[in-house]
């Protein structure tokens, strides 16, 4: 069977994705666009799919939640485009690719890093169903001057105490993608956080 | 010079920006780390490059990781977009990228920079990206990377405050110029790369984003927008940014970095802006210096 | 008058035309080809390749002309133009052992399998200026003698028989191979990566650390076990075929040296090693680095580190001639915005200082008054 096609300018397409993913780590909570990747096999969004493969590559294990791994076609897209291999638990994971965010395991059992590499840590990738619906949360911390909401349709619904216990670890913990439809956002470990 | 936007082919040879792909994923990555452990010095699998370590292959590395088609690029070095170095990587990445470049601040989406910040305040458009020499603020202190490593994860600073104690004890003041160490968001002391310690202040609640890049020592490390950046100190020596006793002799200004230019051998001497865009701009704005008109081309530039 | 280097594009360009023409040097005298270097200055060529970490003796010669014979400036061609290939993978290990010898001396052994082979040699040559080669004389055919197959064995594996010298620990076949060039170095690092940055390391600062190590700053006790010089396979496993594919030979050189012996009450003593290799015909340098690799090995040996040679992070990061020469060089660009400020400071202390100066003798005066 044949791999779904990927960027169709990988240089570019690449890039531009990076820069979106960046911005939105250095802003938390601004929306990012991003064209995401349509021919990604379900159940990878589009825009996780993008993000998956401008920065995942052979030294990058990457994590995929149990709805991903139930498709064969999403490890063999991945495998196929970026070369990464599938890692069998999520402390191995430099990624972790969830579909399923609302039952995202705890962010404890990911990679944290260490108190001397606290860049050794998993990043993950949750697919959103909206960044524009949902509970709104207060966001505060580097790359935010004074506060800023961010909205998010699929978050777990503790979000709130599961990242408060993720910023205790400083600088250990674990940095969140959020891929919605056609933007991304970002939780990095620093960002503090209240419900609106 | 006069202030320029320029636009060039890019050469076919090398991949976009001269970097494969996978070695940008690389630095991608750390930079994406770098961010969201603001002031900690990420290692990176820094390449070799086709100019010599130490001339600015991390800053290089950096800024072509994260240049796109449309960005517009600024390089300065000594805060001047025409000093030699300024010229052969704004030249490297013309010919690499086609990427339009610029020498006005306003109008750059990315400023690579060696030893200064712009006087013109940063926008939240902006990436700030800066050439680093020696990444470890702690490294005069204790040499090993091991020990310095174990330093920053139990954060235990206390050798940096002993030794600008010293310089107090000493000469009176803290005897550190430029390279002056900044806390990041109350965690990491970080070295702000060799800029003078007049610029610190810039880097505080700066809009742009922070970029660092350290090629032969592997590092990068990063500031998000509206972070605190803190210049370390003590209750009874404050911190305090150079101040100069002249204004700038072309453009009057009385609150920028000034350049000592040595006109004669005869104590003859002459102080004038280092960013020279902000210069410029000054004097298009009809800001007259003591010595404008007077000033030889060389310092002056095209547009005095 | 001092003008600030400024001045930009024009000046760079004319620089480099200028560079150019003395590269050439004077037009009358014929320009050398870079077969010419290939061919004739064959351990500059030798050089290049191992500290450029690039088996190519084109690339390196071409890198040689263009450096104008700076050999570190040409093995940061060769690095440079490195960096850009793509990578496949990483080649079986050579089997020195089965090297098609073209020189080979023990320091150890009176007489080995094999036998010493001198080969092509400076050892034992008078250093006079030969003036005949300015002339171009003819050179004399060299002696042949009839193939000989006898086997070589290498004098490390004669004694590792008699478990005389520690075992090189068996690599493990599914370890990844370290790699310097991708990874940033760890530290404490593992001998491969010691070994990788050493074999790329400047040779004089291995010749100085290696002599030092002889002249008592962490001695070793080495013997010349072995150097040997000549041709191996070189092999890789490609993915899709399943099996070696020979890729063609290389010229290696190999330095194998026998060290102070180890042993405890429970464990007999048995010699340690150092091991030296590099591209071509390096003799100097892989009998420094086979040096220096014994010396790395102090902490795994349980031995006191305490001299430069033994000292891992500083012979490690200070190695590399080509990061070495860019940051001893990069003094030479602009500082003079780090200068200012600490000219300004300067200023303003000497002026504290006379200020204070001018003051204290009119506190003396005040002195006496004040006891009345």
């Amino acid at each position: 069977m044949a791999v779904a096609l990927a960027f169709a300018d990988p240089v570019h397409e690449a890039q531009r994705t990076f820069r979106a993913v960046m911005n939105a780590l250095a802003r938390p909570g601004t929306i990012q666009p991003v064209a995401g990747l349509l021919d990604a096999p379900a159940p990878l969004s589009s825009v996780a799919a993008a993000v998956a493969l401008t920065l995942a590559d052979y030294e990058t294990p990457l994590f995929l939640d149990a709805p991903l791994a139930a498709n064969p076609d999403v490890a063999r897209y991945i495998a196929f485009h970026t070369g990464a291999r599938i890692a069998a638990a999520p402390s191995q994971a430099s990624f972790a690719l969830i579909a399923d965010a609302a039952s995202v395991a705890d962010f404890a059992d990911f990679a944290l890093g260490t108190d001397t590499y606290p860049d050794r840590s998993t990043t993950l990738i949750l697919q959103m169903e909206s960044l524009m619906a949902g509970p709104s949360l207060t966001l505060a911390g580097p790359g935010i001057k004074g506060e800023t909401t961010l909205t998010a349709s699929s978050l777990p619904s503790d979000i709130v105490e599961r990242l408060a216990a993720n910023r205790a670890l400083f600088p250990r913990g674990v940095d969140l993608i959020l891929a919605g439809p056609d933007a991304v956002a970002a939780l990095p470990r620093t960002t503090r956080i209240r419900s609106a | 010079m006069n202030a320029m936007i320029s636009t060039a082919t890019p050469s076919t040879a090398y991949n976009f920006a001269y970097l494969d792909e996978q070695t940008k994923r690389m630095i991608r990555r750390a930079i994406l780390k770098a961010i969201a452990i603001p002031g900690y010095q990420v290692p990176f699998a820094s390449r070799e490059m086709p100019m010599p370590y130490g001339w600015g292959t991390g800053g290089v590395q950096v800024t072509a990781a994260i240049l796109g088609a449309n960005d517009r690029l600024k390089v300065i070095d000594q805060g001047a977009d025409d000093t030699t170095n300024a010229v052969s990587i704004r030249k490297f990445f013309e010919k690499t990228s086609g990427v339009a470049t610029t020498t006005l601040t306003a109008d750059a989406t990315i400023i690579q920079t060696r030893h200064r910040i712009p006087e013109k305040e940063l926008t939240e458009t902006q990436v700030l990206v800066y050439q680093v020499p020696i990444p470890e603020p702690l490294r005069f202190l204790e040499p090993r990377e091991t020990e310095t490593r174990v330093m920053h994860a139990l954060e235990d600073y206390g050798l940096m405050h002993v030794k600008l104690y010293e310089d107090i004890a000493t000469h009176g003041h803290i005897a550190t110029t430029y390279a002056y160490p900044v806390k990041v968001e109350g965690r990491y002391v970080m070295d702000p790369s060799p800029t003078p310690k007049f610029d610190n202040p810039k880097m505080d609640d700066c809009a742009a984003l922070q970029l660092f890049g350290a090629g032969r020592e592997k590092r990068i490390y990063a500031v998000p927008p509206h972070t605190s950046v803190v210049s370390l100190d003590f209750e009874d020596h404050p911190f305090e940014a150079t101040k100069f006793d002249h204004a700038c002799a072309l453009c009057a200004a009385t609150h920028t970095y000034l350049d000592e230019v040595i006109t004669d051998d005869a104590g003859g001497r002459m102080f004038v802006c280092s960013d020279t865009d902000h210069c410029e701009e000054r004097r298009a704005e009809g800001h007259r210096g003591d010595l404008l008109g007077e000033a030889p081309a060389a310092i002056a530039g095209s547009a005095a | 008058m001092y003008v600030a280097v400024k001045g930009g594009e024009r000046a760079i360009d004319n620089a480099h035309r200028l560079l150019a023409t003395k590269r050439r040097g004077d037009p009358a005298v014929p320009e050398v080809a870079h077969a010419q270097i290939r061919e004739q200055l064959t351990l500059a060529v030798d050089r290049v390749m191992t500290e450029g970490s690039l088996y190519d003796r084109d690339l390196a010669a071409l890198a040689i002309k263009q450096a104008r014979g700076d050999l570190v400036e040409a093995a940061f061609l060769v690095r440079a133009f490195r960096t850009t290939l793509p990578r496949f993978g990483a080649s079986e290990p050579v089997d020195t052992g089965a090297m098609q010898v073209a020189r080979r001396v023990s320091a150890a052994f009176k007489d080995i399998p094999g036998g010493q082979v001198l080969g092509p040699t400076f050892d034992y040559t008078h250093r006079l200026i030969d003036f005949l080669l300015e002339a171009g004389a003819d050179i004399a055919e060299p002696a042949t003698a009839p193939a000989d197959d006898a086997p070589m064995p290498r004098v490390t594996d004669l004694l590792g028989n008699d478990d005389l010298i520690e075992r090189n620990p068996p690599g493990d076949p599914d370890a990844p191979v370290g790699d310097l060039t991708r990874e940033p170095l760890d530290l404490p690092a593992d001998r491969d990566l010691r070994l990788q940055n050493l074999a790329r390391g400047d040779e004089g600062f291995l010749l100085a650390l290696g002599y030092s190590t002889q002249r008592g700053f962490g001695r070793t006790h080495p013997f010349a076990g072995e150097i040997r010089l000549g041709e191996v396979e070189l092999e890789f496993v490609a993915e899709d075929a399943g099996f070696a594919v020979p890729l063609g030979t290389i010229e290696l050189t190999e330095c194998q040296m026998i060290n102070q012996f180890k042993g405890s009450a429970t464990e007999p003593p048995r010699f340690t090693r150092g091991y030296g290799l590099a591209f071509g015909h390096c003799e100097r340098r892989t009998m420094a680095m086979a040096l220096v690799d014994r010396s790395l090995r102090a902490r795994e040996l349980g031995e006191e580190a305490k001299a430069p040679a033994q000292d891992e992070e500083f012979v490690l990061m200070h190695s590399d001639n080509v990061q070495a020469t860019g940051f001893v060089e990069h003094l030479k660009l602009p500082h003079y915005v780090d200068f200012q400020a600490e000219l300004a400071l300067i200023r303003q202390m000497r002026r504290e200082i006379a200020e204070r100066q001018n003051v204290a003798p009119r506190e003396q005066q005040a002195l006496p008054e004040a006891a009345e």
